[in-house]
This record gives C-alpha cells, structure tokens and sequence, in this order.
C-alpha cells in the first residue's frame, strides 16, 4: 500500500512538474523525465500519480517509461556511467575503458553495484565520434577518455564527489569544425534571414525555396519545398513545424554543432518554415543524449523571443505569430523517424505509424505538420538570405547546396566538414588525412558501405546519398565486427512492433554472434541472406528495412572476413556442446562417456 | 509406359523437451490418418515404439533440447531424414521447457536432489544411464540443420496434415496466414 499520509519532498515536486508542464498527456514523456531527476529513477508510486494526475490508465504511463532507454523503472545507481557502444568508439578502445572503470569500481557492467552506488553499461553512439571514446556520466558527455581520466572518474565516484564538481575539462565537447563553406562560413545577424523572407511576401519566399531546391538532409532527401507547400496547403488551419534535432544515426553529430554553435539559424530556419506555411507552434525534438545543450538553447530561444522574432507579430509583421517548445528525448533512435518522433512528441511511445496519412497533412495531434531535420533548416536561411538560385549554384544538378559530413574512424583530423554535393569520397579522405582506407561506411549505420574501388563515387542523392555520417575504416580493421556492431545497434533500437523486425534483428544479432564465437558454418551465411531479405521486404519502417544493410553489403564486399570465420562443416552447432554439459558433470560427478558431447555432428554416440 | 505404384514416403517422430501436445495434434487429423497412410509408412516414432531410426524421407521433431540423449537422437534424425521438420514452439523455440534457462542447472539439481525438505541424505543422480542435462534448453536448429518450421503450440492437426500432403506432393509448404494466427 501506499502511505499517502505523508507528503514528501519528492511528491510535492512532482505536484510541481505537473503544474509546469499544465497536466497535459502531450506531456507526459516529459513529465516523466523531469520526475525521474527525483530519485535517479521512476519508483511505481510515482508512475501511479502521474497516471492519476493525468487520468491516464496506468500501464499507459508505464508503457511510455518503458519505452525509452533513459526511463528507468528500477533503482539504478547514484551514479550512471554509459559508455557510447559505436564501433568507431571500439575501436578507440572504449570496451577496455569500460572494463577498467568497472573493475575499478567493483561493479559488473549493466548491474547496479551493491551499495546502489554506481551502474557502468554501454549506450548507443552519442554523437561524439570525433572526440571519443565517450561517455555519459548521468546525462552529461564525457569525451577523449583514457586510461588515466577514467581512473579519476572511478576515484570521483568512489569520493562520491557530485558530477556538477567534477573537472570541466571531462565535459568538454569540441565543435571540431574542419571545413567550412556556404553554411559553417556564414556570419548572419540573428533575424536577418527571416527580414529578407518578409520582405519577399509569403508567396515570395516560397517561391525561392523552390528555385533552390533544396532538399531534406536527415536522410530521406525529400525536396523541402514540395513539404512545406503540401502543410500549408492541408485543410486543417493550425499548423506544426517540427525540428527533427534526434541525431540517432551511428557516426552522426554535425547537427550537435549546429545546435551548439549555429543555433539562431536553427530557430530561424523553423521561423521561415512558419511563415512559408501559417503554423503558430513549434517543436524543436532534442535526443536525450544532447541535454546538455538544454540550457544553452532556451538561452537562445529567450534571445529571440526578446529581439521579438519568436512570439506575437513576429519582426513586426502583424498576425505572424509563433513559437517554439524544446521536448527532450529519453535514448530511442527510432525516434528519428518522423512519424515516431510525433509519436514521442505527443507524449507517446515513439512507434512509427502507418504512413500514409503522412505528417504534412496529419502530423502532430493531426495537425498538418512539417519535421524537418536540423541541417535542413538552418540551410533555409541561407535560401532566404541569398535567394533561391544562387543556392542551386552549389553542388549537383539534383543536389543543391552543400553537406555537412561528420567524418570519424580512421583519420588524423576527425571532425565536421562542409562539402559541396557531387564531391567524391577520394576527396574527403584526403582532407581528412585518411590512408590506407579500407572502406567507408557513409549514412550511419543503416547506410552503405563503400570500398576502395569505389571512392571515386559522389556524395549526392543522385550517387551515394547521406545523413551525414562518414566513418573511415583503415586496412587493419574487421569489416565483419563493424557489420555485427551495427547489427547489435539495430537489435538494441528496434522498437518491437513488428515481428519481421523485432524477431528479425534478434535473429541476423544470433546468427552474427554464432560466427564470431566460432560456431560458424556455410549454411549460416544462406540464414543471414535469407534473414536480410526478410528485414528488406517485410519491415513496417525505415529501421527495420535499413538494418541488414551493413550486412548486405559486407558480404558482397568483405566476404572473405565472413568466410574466415566459417568451420569447414556446412552446419556447426550454435554453441558449445558439451560444454553445456559441464555444470551437470560437476554436480554429478560424472565423466563417463556418455557425460560428454562431441560437437563433430557427424560423431556417433 | 507402365504406371509405377508410387513408394510410401518414410516418417519417422519424435518428441524430445515436448509434451507430446504435438503428437496428440498429429493424431487429431482423424480420418485424413487413413489417407495419409496410404502415401506414408511410419519408421522409429511413438506409433511404433521402434527404437532407432532407419533412412526415411520426413523427419517430424517435437520439443527442444534439454538433455545429451536429445541431443543424439536429434543427430540420429538429422542423418537419416532427407527433410528434417522442426514441429511447434518447443522445437523451433525451446518453448515452455526453455523457461529454466535463466536458472543454473546447478541450482535446480541441487533444490530438486539436496535440500528439498524432508530429503535426508540425497544426492544427485549419477547412474550412467542417465541422459545428463545441458545447461540450457535448445532449439533444434541450434544443434542440427533443420529444413522447415511448422509453428504454434501445438501447431493444429489441419496446418499438420496441409504441411505433409504439400510435403508429399512435392509442393513447396505454404500456411494460409489464420492457420499461423493464433490469438
Ligand atoms: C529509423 C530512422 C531514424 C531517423 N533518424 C533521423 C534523425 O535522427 N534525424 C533526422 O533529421 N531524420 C531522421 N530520419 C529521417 C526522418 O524520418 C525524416 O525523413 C526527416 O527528419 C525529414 O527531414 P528532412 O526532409 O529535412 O530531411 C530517420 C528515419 C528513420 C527511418
Ligand atoms: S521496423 Fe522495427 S523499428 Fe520499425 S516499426 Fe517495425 S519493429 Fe519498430
Ligand atoms: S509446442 Fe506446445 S504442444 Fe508442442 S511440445 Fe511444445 S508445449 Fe507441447
């Protein structure tokens, strides 16, 4: 039972976080991070108030916590160490960093230690790729671990010295800018874009939007102006734009430097897009990983709300209003896909929905409803500012503009670069000093994975289209543990909605595993294709569909790393069989024959 | 051309870490048992008691693998049997047996055989004769290649008689989606 007849500290501070966020169910993923600071977790007192306060049916409220990686429903520790498990992090030695800190602190990773103090587990890429290995210490990045500053973190720890007293040089993130051009080049005046739009009328500025043709760079590449035409031409008058800031994808952080250093044309691109189609409200979705920038971008916003370009009768403009909430994210790179991220947004568990109906007509809360990507949208003020053709000037016939790559992997000069599209990836890698390339794996994990005969291919949609990700591979690496890191990324991610992708993953993680634990055979290699075409064909969304491409494209280009694994049978047993029988042997005591298993299948009892 | 009388394809059955639930399914088919008896003869399976397994042509496999005699006699099928089946949740998954697997196998011998109440001076058995229990329950495809999956628990004795008369035809086994749904 619960004692309602004492009121805590804690229970009145969740009075309070209602209040804050004006008991709205819309709000309720970010009520339910607000309440988690609490205690470090959801106790399911607490989860039954909200469920109460909201008059929401319980498991809803509980379906919603459990839905997001950063939503604990157990006590975890006063300390929470995640290291970021992308392969570019590996291979900077981040498992032996994690094992150091965790024997350090007599805990055994992904369990809470003993006295509740300290839990040490891995998380999906952070997006410091650039900087790593890295880490989050209870939200916060921790970057460029060694050896040394991980043996300080397990002293502060053990000190129980608070993360706000730890020293700022752990905290430090680098916007790492490498090469600039149109967009990282650009000096603008907070409201200069959105004057030049205003000046033009609203059939004016869309007009430009079209001649640049610009298109979308979260991934899909869908041209930006047919979007925001089909939102401001749907029925129903009230209007969304969304900021899609979920950067999830493996190898991605040129939206975090954005966000950190160029945020005015983040929020003024979002500011166009309002005006090009009537919306009044404005989400900007930021991943849980990025809560540090938190502060930094309501900073922002206050600035603009005071120079009057966010608000009532925007930059003077009578009836232009509009403004624009920040929800915060809790760990679900699903949420990345527009039709989650609504989901997340209206306080949902972040599962893709059936499209069509796409958002630009029914979006959030139905609402016709544009989500752009961050990169996009800071793009817009550069349209705004130097009109439609002068943009389209840049890059390829049907890739305008430049693209931000966040180059990481195997290269002296990891960072952000701006490139023109139709730039080769020969290109790239010698301005990131690469050598000895081996292959590149471009988009992020669901992207395509390239070889050296082919680096004379283009970054553009119409060759190698990308999100942005461009991790380096040189000569000395696996190919196949970097194809099985993306697919333990997959299994981890997919949201379990559907089966071909929620058994399929489990399934192509199984079959990765059994190879590189040895237990690998010929047939295996049909299961994985089979597995993969399955994934392809059948999967409800972008994640499902994208998964097997690591694989698929390892295996026609780096077979040889696959085949290497494979015992000369065409089957092998999935595990060790008798040593499966080891733990009955000792108990019984046995060692006679029929106490032992050969795993040759061809062995006769 | 004269008009062979076709062979009768050999079947052989088992059930390892099963209830024998697929089987009693099998056995649900009714009349259409008299049917397919006309296209089939039954070699080592529970219908006949015989102990060993001969070449046959369909190898229907109930239940996972929970122990080293599962583990031979599935070996023992994957040999003899041109098309090996994998016959409801237990087999293609571990199914109900496999709900131990979070458990040490140490711990369960040792509650069951050590120190249950009012069990003096136990201990585990260590006749030879006894299968010795692997430490988790299996799939079947984890231990031998297994040809076809034919799930549900039990998977009903119409989806079992459409899966060997496709079988026996020569057909490619194809399940209408409601003999697959099964809530
Ligand atoms: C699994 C999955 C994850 C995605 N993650 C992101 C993301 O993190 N950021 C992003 O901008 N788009 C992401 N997308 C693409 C979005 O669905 C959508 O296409 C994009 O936000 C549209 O913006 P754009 O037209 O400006 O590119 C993802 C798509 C899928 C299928
Ligand atoms: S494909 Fe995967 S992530 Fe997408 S809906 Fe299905 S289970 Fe969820
Ligand atoms: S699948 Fe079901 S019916 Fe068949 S053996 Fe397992 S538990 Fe019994």
């Amino acid at each position: 039972m619960v004692t309602d007849a004492v009121v805590t500290d804690a229970d009145l501070a969740l009075e309070s976080i209602l209040d804050r966020y004006g008991r709205w169910p819309t709000h309720l993923l970010q009520m339910l991070i607000a309440a988690q600071e609490l205690d470090g977790w959801l106790p399911p007192a607490r989860i039954t108030r909200l469920a109460t306060a909201l008059g929401l049916p319980r498991a809803r409220v509980e379906g919603v916590a459990g839905f997001y990686s950063f939503l604990y429903l157990r006590p975890v520790g006063r300390y929470r160490v995640l290291f970021s498990d992308n392969i570019i992090e590996r291979m900077q030695g981040s498992q032996a960093l994690m094992a150091a800190l965790a024997a350090r602190l007599w805990v055994e990773p992904g369990k809470v230690s003993e006295d509740g103090l300290v839990s040490v587990d891995t998380t999906s890429c952070i997006g410091m790729g650039d900087q790593g290995p890295a880490a989050l210490v209870n939200g916060q990045p921790l970057t460029r671990l060694t050896r040394e500053r991980v043996e300080a973190i397990g002293d502060l720890i053990r000190c129980g010295v608070p993360v706000a007293d730890w020293p700022e040089e752990f905290f430090r993130v680098d916007d790492g800018v490498c090469r600039r051009d149109g967009l990282l080049g650009l000096a603008m005046a907070p409201g200069a874009a959105l004057t030049a739009a205003l000046a033009r009328g609203r059939e004016g500025w869309l007009a430009e939007l079209e001649a640049s043709r610009l298109r979308g760079r979260g991934g899909a590449g869908f041209t930006t102006a047919v979007k925001w035409l089909a939102c401001r031409d749907a029925p129903d008058p009230h209007k969304v734009v969304v900021c899609n800031a979920d950067e999830g994808e493996p190898g991605t952080f040129k939206d975090r430097v954005l966000l950190a250093s160029r945020a005015d044309l983040v929020f003024e691109g979002m500011t166009l897009a309002a005006w090009a189609t009537g919306a009044r409200e404005g989400f900007l979705y930021l991943r849980g990983e990025y809560r540090y920038l938190l502060p930094h971008l309501e900073a922002v916003l206050a600035g603009r709300r005071a120079a009057g370009l966010l608000g009532a009768d925007i930059a003077g403009q009578a009836g232009f209003d509009f403004d624009i909430e920040i929800h915060l994210g809790a760990g679900a790179y699903v949420c990345g896909e527009e039709s989650a991220l609504l989901e997340s947004l209206e306080g949902k568990r972040g599962t893709p929905r059936i499209r069509p109906p796409f958002p630009v007509t029914h979006g959030y809360l139905g609402r016709p409803t544009v989500v752009n990507n961050v990169e996009t949208l800071a793009k817009t003020c550069l349209v705004a500012l130097q009109g439609g053709a002068a943009f389209a000037r840049t890059g390829t016939a049907q890739s305008t503009g430049t693209k931000l790559l966040s180059i990481s992997g195997d290269c002296p000069r990891p960072g952000v670069y701006e490139f023109p599209f139709g730039v080769t990836l020969r290109q790239v890698l010698e301005a990131c000093g690469a050598e000895r390339t081996q292959a590149v794996q471009v988009g992020g994990a669901s992207g395509v994975t390239l070889a050296p005969y082919e680096f004379d291919r283009r970054i553009a949609f119409e060759d190698v289209p990308t999100a942005g990700a461009f991790m380096i591979f040189d000569d000395q690496r696996d190919m196949f543990e970097v194809a099985r890191n993306f697919v333990h990324f997959f299994a981890h991610e997919s949201c379990g909605f559907c089966t071909p992708c929620r058994v399929g993953t489990a399934l192509l993680k199984g079959y990765m595993d059994k190879l590189a634990d040895g237990h690998g055979a010929y047939r295996d290699l049909a299961e994985i294709e089979w597995l993969d075409r399955l994934l392809k064909n059948a999967s409800h969304c972008g994640l499902g569909s994208s998964a097997p491409n690591p694989v698929i494209d390892t295996l026609v280009k780096f077979r040889p790393a696959y085949e290497r694994r494979l015992g000369r049978a065409d089957f092998e047993p999935a595990f060790d069989l008798d040593g499966a029988l080891a733990r009955a042997r000792q108990m019984t005591g046995r060692d006679d024959a029929g106490a032992h298993l050969s795993n040759a299948p061809e062995a006769q009892p | 051309m004269s008009e062979a009388v076709p062979r009768k394809l050999k079947v052989a059955t088992v059930s390892l870490a099963g209830c024998f639930g697929c089987h009693m399914s099998f056995l649900d088919i009714d009349e259409y048992l008299f049917e397919l008896l006309d296209k089939i003869e039954f070699d080592r399976s529970p219908l006949t008691d015989l102990k060993h397994c001969g070449p046959c042509d369909i190898g229907l496999v109930e239940g996972g693998v929970c122990n080293a005699e599962n583990v031979h006699v599935l070996r023992e099928f994957r040999r003899q049997c041109k098309t090996l089946i994998a016959l409801g949740a237990c087999a293609i998954n571990g199914g109900l047996p496999a709900q131990r697997n979070h458990l040490d196998i140490g711990h369960c011998l040792q509650a069951v055989y050590l120190s249950r109440p009012g069990l003096a001076g136990g201990h585990v058995p260590d006749d030879p004769e006894l299968p010795l229990p692997l430490d988790k329950v299996h799939p079947i495809h984890e231990v031998v290649r297994v040809d076809y999956f034919l799930p549900g628990c039990p998977p009903t004795g119409e989806a079992i008689w459409r899966f060997l008369s496709d079988l026996i035809a020569g057909r490619t086994p194809r399940l209408d989606y409601p003999m697959l749904h099964f809530d």
